[in-house]
């Protein structure tokens, strides 16, 4: 999945973090709330993504690769440090002067269950944005969101349905199709085929996969599931404790990891060959 | 009801026999849209320290399967037909108290979700001490929480003395399960059911899991249904493989068997869609098109017929899980195709896959 040459201008990356510190305080006391210690959630990320290509986030939970995507955002605030966007500071802004830039970064969440609204119809899911940002509304708002629809390979019939009709696969691509209605040029994907069946994943990771191509999209991709993420990513961020503790080109790190913390991960992946795995425990010793 | 209540409800006199013998198993459940046949046949033997592996899609009946062992699906709209014989003991017909001394003391269960599957309110010590007591009244509190220690220890807990007396809400998501285990182990019982054991925890910790139930299983000579989607589980812990799909298996065999001479399409489509670290990544990942069937609106003969690229007319008759493989009885699979036929269309670019990606 090499990203076509022709749209990666390197000189100018789309987004550029710096040096990007969230800190979760720790309260304490009754009367007085009184700040006790820090969560150090992301603790000094820097990483740039280049247009059309994607990177991949890895790490365990609680290693800060969700919580950096939020800050990215700004869904959170970051407590220091530099997020640019096409060259323009996005870290603090005002609530109001992110909103033109919600039509420019989006994101898919990983429990397509608990990611869509129960009781609004997949139509007003997929289009709500479209009316917020006063993109279309009425005949036009219809046909888009259904067009949408038959992109993420659902069917234009399932406008007025409800999310409990659907199965987990439809649901993420439901939430796919939310996530690319405003036609946004980056994706934040947290996690988007770990809830999902085996052969399910597949399905999901090659169609945004072939949405990247016909879109021209850029995507960082969340996950825990290295093999996943070597797929669909270009450049792997491996993060552990809030820091990214190794980069590089995605069958670089997978190949020939540095990190000792990036050889844990590898060689914890169950390799899907009885014989393989079997002759990898051996070489590595019989626990793991 | 066959049993006289004074009698303890499985009497460890094995005499031959598999430990644990499953015949015709069939769980149907009554629904407002009809009634859905969730378990369609299944059979399987479990010898002891064996690890049987059970793999499927949601809604292929794995764990409904695994359910109905241990009488958790009985109620007033299910239909439980077939056998489920624990040293030779049939255990369906058993009443509902007789079952209770087999769960726990000779059947224990994992399941897949350690936050929902304790209680918040109490230690995680006094959970494991309520399961050793509630089966041995003579086991005094203070022997019991020893035996807690003891348990936390084996499964790889550090600092057990302490941590006995902790909250689940304090423990990570691998010491909870870690936890589950050691309750699950606690009557010292003889089949331990994990269903999806791993599914919710990072690989690293996944990784530990499943060599601490493989040491279990050797140790202690411990059989155990592993059921998971994630055939790369599979590969590194069982020793023999079902393959479920719209509740009937369709494959079984040893693991061997299963990887490398799968003869149901399906299972080459599980086998194709994974994504491999130890070889060149394909550039796009195969897939199995369409859905897992609705179980209330099975399609007519092969199950898997809507899904399958190489359907043809036969496949509208339901195949037997019959011994296809010349020479190889215990290889059993439900797919029309000669062993022949699989051999060509099995291959996929010179990998096991159910066709080649398009696009």
């Amino acid at each position: 999945m090499a990203s076509d040459p022709a749209t990666v201008d390197p000189g100018a990356p789309l987004l550029e973090v710096v040096d990007l510190v969230k800190h979760f305080p720790i309260k304490s006391g009754l009367l007085i709330d009184r700040e006790v210690d820090q969560v150090r959630a992301v603790d000094g990320v820097s990483f740039t993504v280049n247009k059309g290509e994607t990177l991949g986030l890895v790490g365990e939970s609680g290693s800060g690769k969700s919580t950096t995507c939020r800050v990215v955002l700004q869904l959170l605030k970051p407590t220091s440090g530099s997020v640019k966007f096409e060259g323009r500071e996005i870290a603090g802004l005002k609530r109001r002067d992110l909103r033109p830039l919600r039509r420019e970064m989006q994101m898919i969440f990983q429990d397509p269950y608990a990611s869509l609204n129960p009781r609004k119809r997949i139509g007003q899911i997929v289009g709500d944005q479209l009316k917020i940002q006063k993109v279309a509304s009425g005949k036009e708002l219809r046909v888009k969101v259904e067009g949408l629809l038959e992109r993420v390979g659902l069917s234009p019939e399932h406008y007025n349905r409800f999310p409990h009709e659907f199965s987990g696969g439809q649901r993420q691509r439901i939430g796919i199709a939310r996530a690319l209605a405003l036609g946004p040029k980056l994706v934040f994907c947290d996690e988007p085929v770990s809830a999902l069946d085996v052969s399910i994943q597949a399905q999901i990771v090659n169609l945004l996969d072939d949405l990247q191509d016909e879109m021209g999209l850029t995507y960082v991709f969340v996950a825990h599931d290295i093999g996943v993420v070597r797929h669909i990513s270009d450049r792997i961020a491996v993060m552990n404790n809030g820091k990214i503790v190794e980069a590089g080109d995605a069958d670089q790190v997978c190949e020939h990891p540095r990190d000792d913390y990036t050889k844990k991960l590898l060689a914890a992946v169950p390799i899907p060959d009885p014989r393989e795995s079997r002759a990898r425990r051996e070489r590595t010793g019989a626990t793991g | 009801m066959s049993a006289t209540p004074e009698t303890a409800p499985v009497m460890p006199d094995a005499g031959g026999g598999p430990l644990l013998e499953v015949d015709g198993l069939r769980v149907g459940f009554a629904t407002e849209d009809g009634r859905v046949q969730a378990v369609d046949g299944v059979d399987f033997q479990l010898e002891p320290g064996e690890v049987l592996a059970i793999v499927g899609e949601s809604g292929s009946g794995k764990s409904v399967t695994a359910q109905t062992l241990i009488g958790l699906t009985r109620g007033p709209n299910s239909y439980i037909e077939g056998s489920v014989r624990l040293r030779g003991e049939e255990l369906t017909s058993l009443s509902e108290s007789q079952l209770q001394k087999v769960r726990g003391s000779q059947i224990a269960m994992i399941f897949q979700d350690p936050m929902t599957s304790m209680n918040p309110v109490f230690t995680v010590g006094t959970q494991i001490i309520e399961a050793i007591r509630a089966h041995d009244r003579s086991s005094s509190r203070k022997e019991s929480r020893a035996r807690a220690v003891e348990l936390l220890e084996a499964v790889g807990i550090p600092d057990a003395d302490r941590r006995v007396d902790a909250y689940p809400h304090e423990f990570s998501g691998g010491m909870r399960q870690r936890a589950m285990i050691a309750m699950g182990l606690a009557l010292e019982p003889s089949v331990l059911i994990a269903d999806e054991p791993t599914t919710a925890l990072d690989v690293t910790i996944q990784a530990q899991i499943l060599h601490l139930i493989q040491d279990l299983n050797r140790s202690r000579g411990l059989a155990t249904i592993l059921i998971t989607h994630d055939l790369g589980v599979v590969a590194e812990v069982a020793d023999r493989v079902l393959v479920m799909y719209g509740g009937k298996v369709v494959e079984r065999g040893t693991l061997e068997d299963i990887f490398y001479d799968p003869q149901h399409p399906y299972t080459w489509g599980l086998l194709g869609s994974l994504t491999r670290l130890d070889q060149p990544r394909p550039h796009r990942l195969p897939q199995i098109s369409g859905a897992p069937p609705s179980l209330l609106n099975l399609p007519k003969g092969c199950a898997f017929r809507t899904r399958c690229p190489h359907e043809f007319g036969k496949c509208t008759e339901v195949p037997g899980l019959d011994a296809r493989l010349p020479g190889d009885p215990n290889h059993r699979d439900r797919c029309w195709l000669t062993p022949e036929q699989k051999k060509t269309l099995r291959d996929v670019e010179g990998r096991i896959g159910l066709e080649a990606p398009h696009g």
